[in-house]
């Protein structure tokens, strides 16, 4: 199921007018409209959403596993991030919604919330024999926000955490003690994340930091919701499933890893482009005391995922109420040291650099080439209105530098000329009556 | 063979502290677009946001040139005034003359020159008193 070059962001080209709104508010530059739609460059995109989000006709939404998909393994177990329970109201405890997933037809059911404590001790672990070159330690759990390092701030890649992202931990650890406790095949055992968001989705098929993902599939939030919701019961459960921490159930808030984490020395941002804006300052050195960074491509954190029902404002606080009925004690003193050495925790692949901003792997060439550039910038209006297809004059120069659009695509330039030439035809008319 | 140079000069004003960051932003984006090693550009971004912020809270004014040839990037910070005293003094960490407006906006450490040394391969300062200060550094690349 492995693909590297897939993404769960996907356009629906019936749906699609051509109009510059998603065009905009790409972070990494990855949409172009051509021929009356958008289309996305596939090695800029980081699957972070903004074009689902701000898209008027609903062209853009995030491929993700059809539920029936659970049915091609013997046993299924399912995954619910913890966003999913700030998704329903009047909820006592997270109890309710692993039974009702249970009902659902589901075999077994694990907490990603475990997996994000299990996560926290180790992170802790971690950080403790770090030096202080590292810090500020930056996430991992945000796979768009990974992505996006990749792309526009590779030199921080170093300080990013080497370890796996929860839903990866609690898919490792569910899979074997499912296993253990019934007897059966890996192989038979099919691993199922409810997920908020495309870039997990992404990151199941086409993992960052190792090989291949312990995840089988992804389910998205907003097509079971309705199912779902019909198998909780409103009154309390008398299973009590849920084992996670506040600690761990808090990751699906902004703030919830980096208060589990690091309460002291923190810092958790939201929202891509605030993220962008403080990565930058981290790279200029700026925030120097500075030893944790949480940063979330979405408002609110997980909650406010592409593939949520709920606001993410409601779901929020839907979260923080439910923590408060969950086991108080730190991930420390909760999750056991063997989870610690019997589970493969930190990511064995090296994250490298994703250089799609270079303009050439020369760097004389490169500097040929933005010199071209500089040239086209001077004689462009500066409108940055999208209607070459470009979202900004310079990524429109870059574009015709790199051979993919030309001057006349630009429709103010294209209306000077026509003016020129206009006049000539007036003047060739003046000298041919005479 | 003469080498290919690029060259760009972003004027910086005196307290314009609105638009602190925008021209170390707009020469790393053009390094990154020229493929710089990450390395090299993490202590270019340093150093000129170091650059910067000097020319905008100490100085009255000046400029930020950042030249390129294929081996080596030459950053150069220029202003009119008012020129450092004693300049080992400067060079020292700590030790800082920002104004009680920079140190109420976070800055005034006293690491702005001692950063920009530590992070340039070269690193050269001229200054005098009623004529301005010149701080030149260089950064090489990897050849090959």
């Amino acid at each position: 199921m492995q693909d590297k070059r897939f993404h769960s962001v996907r356009l629906d080209k019936e749906k699609c007018r051509g109009c510059t709104n998603c065009l905009k508010r790409c972070p990494t530059e990855a949409i172009r409209v051509r021929a009356g739609r958008a289309h996305i460059i596939d090695e800029r995109c980081i699957d972070c959403g903004e074009c689902i989000r701000v898209c008027e006709n609903h062209a853009k939404y995030a491929l993700t596993d059809p539920l029936a998909t659970i049915n091609d393994f013997k046993y299924k177990i399912a995954l619910p991030a913890p966003s999913l329970y700030g998704q329903f109201k009047k909820l006592v405890s997270p109890s309710q919604i692993l039974e009702g997933l249970l009902h659902m037809g589901f075999d077994d059911v694990f907490e990603v919330a475990t997996g994000a404590d299990i996560v926290t001790r180790a992170i802790r672990e971690r950080m403790r024999s770090m030096s202080p070159e590292r810090f500020p330690v930056i996430s991992s759990a945000c796979p768009a926000i990974t992505r996006l390092i990749q792309v526009r701030f590779p030199e921080l890649i170093p300080h990013i955490i080497d370890m796996r992202q929860p839903m990866e931990v609690a898919a490792m650890v569910a899979k074997r003690e499912f296993c253990q406790k019934h007897g059966v095949a890996e192989e038979d055992v099919g691993c199922f994340f409810i997920t908020p968001c495309a870039a997990k989705m992404t990151a199941i098929r086409n993992p960052i930091g190792q090989e291949k993902s312990a995840v089988d599939g992804a389910i998205s939030m907003l097509e079971i919701y309705g199912l779902l919701a019909g198998h909780i019961k409103n009154y309390p459960s008398a299973l009590n499933l849920s084992t996670a921490t506040s600690y761990g159930v808090g990751w699906a808030n902004n703030g919830g890893e980096a208060a589990a984490v690091c309460p002291e020395k923190s810092m958790a941002v939201d929202g891509i482009e605030n993220v962008i804006r403080v990565l930058e300052e981290i790279e200029n050195n700026k925030l120097r005391d500075l030893v944790f960074f949480e940063g979330a491509a979405c408002t609110g954190g997980c909650v406010g995922g592409p593939l949520t029902f709920e606001n993410s404002y409601i779901a929020r606080n839907a979260i923080r109420t439910l923590m408060k009925g969950c086991d108080l004690r730190h991930p420390d003193e909760v999750v056991k040291t063997s989870y610690l050495t019997k589970y493969p925790l930190q990511t064995t692949k090296k994250i490298v650099p994703n250089s799609v901003m270079k303009l050439d792997d020369d760097i004389t060439e490169a500097m040929r080439k933005m010199e071209q550039m500089e040239e086209i910038v001077k004689s462009l209006p500066g409108y940055d209105c999208g209607s070459c297809g470009s979202p900004t004059c310079r990524t429109f120069a870059e574009d015709i530098v790199r051979g993919h659009a030309s001057k006349m695509d630009c429709i103010h330039i294209l209306k000077d000329q026509l003016k020129i030439m206009a006049q000539k035809m007036v003047e060739l008319a003046k000298t041919t009556r005479e | 063979m003469q080498e290919l140079t690029l060259a760009d000069t972003y004027q910086v004003k005196a307290q314009d502290y609105a638009m602190a960051g925008d021209a170390s932003a707009a020469i790393k984006r053009k390094l990154k677009q020229l493929g710089v090693d990450s390395g090299v550009l993490r202590r270019i971004a340093v150093a000129c946001y170091e650059a910067e912020l000097n020319l905008i809270i100490h100085s009255i004014g000046g400029n930020l040139t950042i030249s390129m040839t294929p081996s080596e990037i030459t950053l150069v910070s220029e202003d009119a005034g008012p020129g450092i005293p004693n300049i080992d003094q400067a060079l020292t960490e700590g030790f800082s003359t920002a104004s009680e407006e920079a140190r109420n906006l976070g800055f005034g450490a006293g690491m702005g020159l001692p950063n920009m040394k530590r992070n340039a391969d070269e690193f050269h300062i001229e200054s005098k008193v009623g004529v301005g200060t010149q701080i030149r550094m260089r950064f090489h690349l990897k050849q090959g």
